[in-house]
């Protein structure tokens, strides 16, 4: 472990100072204590990134500073000092006056940080009024704090209910918010991490402008050191409770001391995958495909083009990754291959027969051949199910005889790297990686030819992902099969990809080999893309090296 | 949003129809109703004489529109007993009903909630578990039982009889309101603990709104949602169990006179009663959905 003081040459006395901070964690958590004698510093007009995955503690110290811990997670030692003082004891009807006034904070989800009954402008006008500020004064604040937050048109978006505003509309109303009575010290949780990269990179830059114009200090925890590089003026990283290196963001990002450091930024810039074989006919391919989505009832019909003239080809051992934003139609791509949607137009083709128009048996034994790993491993698995039958219950359902489907799902659960008496356990006994990993081996109990991964990493650690990635790769080595792999994450496209596509808006606006694509983006959004990625930097250093 | 008041009116008016038609039918199907009319006894020319009297004699389609013509004149029929319009029956019938409902649904409202909220609030604490055993009871319960023992008790110890029209409605009204005190209590609970530990929450702390205002401003708008929907649907329980409460406490209500219309065979009475039922229970959804506009800004939206 590094000195945590190291980087600590800021001129100035420190706005916040956080002195051997110790938080419990009673009962059955996995170590006694969520934080353990964590010290660090942030000067006024500084940022300060600190780093951790989930279960990091990196969360509690935030909420710890503004006294919201719960009676859960006692602080059992060290202190708090803001501007000198020490702080009130966790939860002090003292932190009213501290709240938004000196210190605000702002979250992961800025859409549900708002409350979706009341208007932009209701809830933040009630943070002025709390706070005492007379009524007249306060619509004009308001407006005053949209407007610097680069909203456009704040008088409507005051009247605006949350639902209404777009994410990044949603994340700079938060920060508005923040802003209202000019606090010292932003403590944001995790701000872009719900965000599509482009416009994670706007957000970013208004934050890194609000700190210079209003001499703001920022606390900002997250877990992509991609992030870091773009803002941290210092960075602090977090391993489970315990601080393992500090020191300025460009001594860490350059040359990360603790080997914890080193996989967290190794995640932002992953190694490109050696290729895989090269099958040249294609398995799975597709021809102008087009979906579109029709809804409401009489007066309010919609149609909503979501997949729009769509054609690719994936060939046996090869992975295709799709990369797009939310919405852009890259998981409806993948939902019609799957044949889970009616195609409006267009052909699918499963080693050169048409599959769009497959209905019951023939359709029934396609799915063996096409199986899918989806975003969130704790909904994909029956909780009342044990992992043994969940894996085996396909191949039972496709007629293998039950005795041999299970000794399949036994010998499966070790393939992916699960010890082989955990089949009779329950999914909630299983950690996201973990149960990822049975989400593969049950798309794998089919012995598919396709798999089709969609977001199939969003939801892990990076470092969890990393493994996911590798399992993926070491599989299809293995078996031969063709991977989908739907991400809205760059670093993951580059790590697991033979080739690109990027989709926008319902279309394939590029496609190519991952290393060209990376290299030599050609279409506008696929360099704006690229562009936005945050970490930008490191991403060069390490093509570079 | 017009599109969503229009489909919602549509929708009301096509279920009122269809109840309507159901009915008209099974109420024919039920068996002859001029045969249940005359005694035992009677020759068949009497029946025949009452079919023709009542136009039963009529295909059933001319016997369904002249029905359902009636019905938009505002014709309901007769009582056959007493021969007086059956709606004028109601109507008399009406005030005690709505006396006896209306109290039993404040009292649940006005009960239920806010020991519910106050289970949430305190979750986890003897408060919370009383709370909870309480509205397992309330639900659970029977309410002719519960009426019957209150009324036994009242008896037995004060020497004071709970039931008859001149009787304090508090006692019938808690018999009835019961069940649905402990379905509200549960589901605030669980409504409010939902929205307590909802982000918007826990940003509104960082912020520095005091506990009572989140509570009051943003978790109750939010709390009150599902829970309008839970109070629509309960007025058709609040409806059945009137049938039932005020017979056991003899109170001269709608319920009471539907008992003794079925018990009579007094069909235009019972067809008459069932309607305006059904036609509460339309309404009430009606009233739910456009309710919605007003608390949910996302529904308005659409």
């Amino acid at each position: 472990m590094s000195e945590p003081h190291r980087g600590e040459s800021a001129p100035r006395a420190p706005l916040l100072s956080i002195e051997d901070l110790t938080v419990a964690l009673p009962g059955d958590g996995d170590r006694p204590e969520a934080v353990s004698g964590i010290s660090f510093a942030i000067a006024p007009g500084e940022t300060l990134c600190l780093v951790g995955e989930s279960g990091s503690g990196k969360s509690v110290v935030g909420q710890a500073v503004l006294g919201m811990l719960p009676h859960a997670l006692p602080v059992t030692g060290g202190c708090i000092r803001f501007a000198g003082a020490e702080m009130p004891p966790q939860r002090d009807r003292a932190f009213g006056t501290i709240r938004s006034a000196q210190i605000a904070m702002i979250f992961q989800d800025a859409g549900a940080s708002l409350n979706p009954v009341r208007t932009i402008g209701g809830q933040l006008a009630e943070i002025l009024a709390v706070h005492g500020i007379p009524k007249p004064d306060r619509r004009p604040r308001v407006l005053e704090v949209l407007r610097d937050v680069a909203l456009p048109e704040p008088e409507r978006i005051a009247r605006s209910y949350p639902h209404q505003l777009s994410g990044g509309q949603a994340q700079r109303a938060v920060i508005a918010a923040a802003l209202l009575l000019k606090p010292d010290l932003l403590i944001a949780d995790e701000p872009t991490t719900a965000l599509d990269v482009t416009t994670q990179a706007e957000i970013l830059a208004l934050i890194a402008r609000l700190k210079v114009e209003h001499e703001l200090a920022v606390l900002f925890v997250t877990h992509d050191f991609g992030v870091v590089a773009e803002i941290a003026d210092r960075v602090a990283v977090m391993q489970e409770g315990v601080l393992v290196e500090a020191g300025m963001a460009e001594d860490v990002l350059q040359a990360p001391q603790h080997p914890y450091t080193r996989k967290l930024i190794a995640a932002v810039n992953p190694t490109p995958r050696t290729l895989g074989q090269h099958g040249d006919t294609p398995i799975l391919d597709a021809t102008d495909v087009n979906l579109i989505y029709r809804s409401g009832f009489l007066g309010n019909r919609k149609a909503l083009h979501a997949v729009k003239d769509v054609s690719l080809e994936i060939a046996a051992g090869r992975t295709v990754a799709v990369v797009g934003e939310s919405g852009s139609g890259k998981s409806s791509l993948a939902r019609c291959l799957l044949r889970l949607e009616e195609i409006d137009s267009g052909s699918i083709r499963f080693k050169g027969q048409e599959i769009s128009t497959l209905t019951g048996a023939p359709l029934r034994q396609l799915r063996q051949s096409i199986q899918v790993v989806l975003q969130d491993p704790f909904s994909a698995l029956n909780p009342r199910q044990t992992i043994l039958s969940a894996i085996a219950e396909g191949p039972i359902i496709h007629g293998m005889a039950p005795a041999d489907a299970r000794q399949k799902a036994a010998e499966l659960i070790e393939l992916v790297g699960l010890s082989a008496q955990s089949g009779g356990r329950y999914p909630q006994e299983f950690s996201g990686g973990q149960r990822q990993r049975i989400c593969i081996a049950r798309a794998l109990a089919l012995e598919p030819e396709v798999l089709i991964a969609d977001e199939a990493v969003s939801a892990l650690d990076v470092s969890i992902q990393a493994q996911i990635l590798d399992l993926f790769a070491d599989l299809q080595r293995r078996f031969g099969f063709a991977i989908l792999f739907i991400t809205h994450d760059l670093a993951v496209a580059r790590a697991i990809a033979d080739d690109i596509l990027v989709m926008k808006s319902a279309e394939i606006v590029e496609h190519g080999p991952a290393d060209r694509v990376f290299a030599a983006p050609a279409h506008p959004y696929t360099q704006a893309l690229l562009a936005a990625a945050p970490g930008l930097d490191l991403f060069r250093r390490g093509s570079a090296a | 949003m017009t599109g969503y008041i229009l489909s919602r009116v549509l929708r009301a008016a096509l279920t009122m129809l269809v109840t309507v038609t159901l009915v008209f039918l099974f109420i024919r199907l039920s068996g002859d109703p001029a045969a249940a009319l005359v005694p035992p006894d009677a020759p068949q020319e009497v029946i025949d004489q009452y079919a023709r009297a009542m136009g039963l004699d009529q295909p059933l389609w001319q016997q369904y529109l002249g029905y359902v013509g009636g019905l938009l004149q505002g014709n309901f029929g007769f009582s056959i007993h007493t021969g007086i319009a059956v709606e004028e029956t109601f109507l008399g019938r009406l005030p005690f009903t709505l006396h006896l409902g209306i109290t039993a649904l404040a009292l649940a409202i006005f009960i239920g909630i806010p020991i519910g909220a106050l289970a949430a609030i305190r979750r986890g604490t003897a408060l919370d578990r009383f709370v909870m055993g309480f509205s397992v009871f309330a639900f659970a319960m029977p309410n002719f039982l519960f009426g019957l023992v209150m009324i036994l008790v009242a008896a037995l110890a004060f020497s004071a009889f709970l039931g008859g029209e001149n009787a304090n409605v508090i006692w019938p009204a808690l018999t009835l309101g019961l069940a649905a005190m402990g379905s509200f209590a549960r589901f605030t609970r669980s409504s409010v603990l939902e929205t307590i530990n909802a982000p918007y929450m826990r940003a509104a702390e960082a912020r520095g709104v005091p506990f009572g205002m989140r509570l009051l401003r943003h978790a109750a708008p939010n709390a009150a949602i599902p829970l309008v929907t839970l109070i629509g649907l309960s007025l058709g329980a609040l409806v059945a169990g009137s049938v039932v409460t005020e017979q056991v406490f003899a109170w001269p209500g709608v319920g009471q006179l539907l008992v003794r219309s079925v018990a009579t065979r007094d069909l235009a009475q019972v067809q008459f009663l069932v309607l305006v039922v059904a036609f509460t229970m339309v309404m009430a959804n009606l009233i739910v959905d456009m309710l919605y506009l007003v608390i949910d800004p996302r529904i308005r939206a659409k």
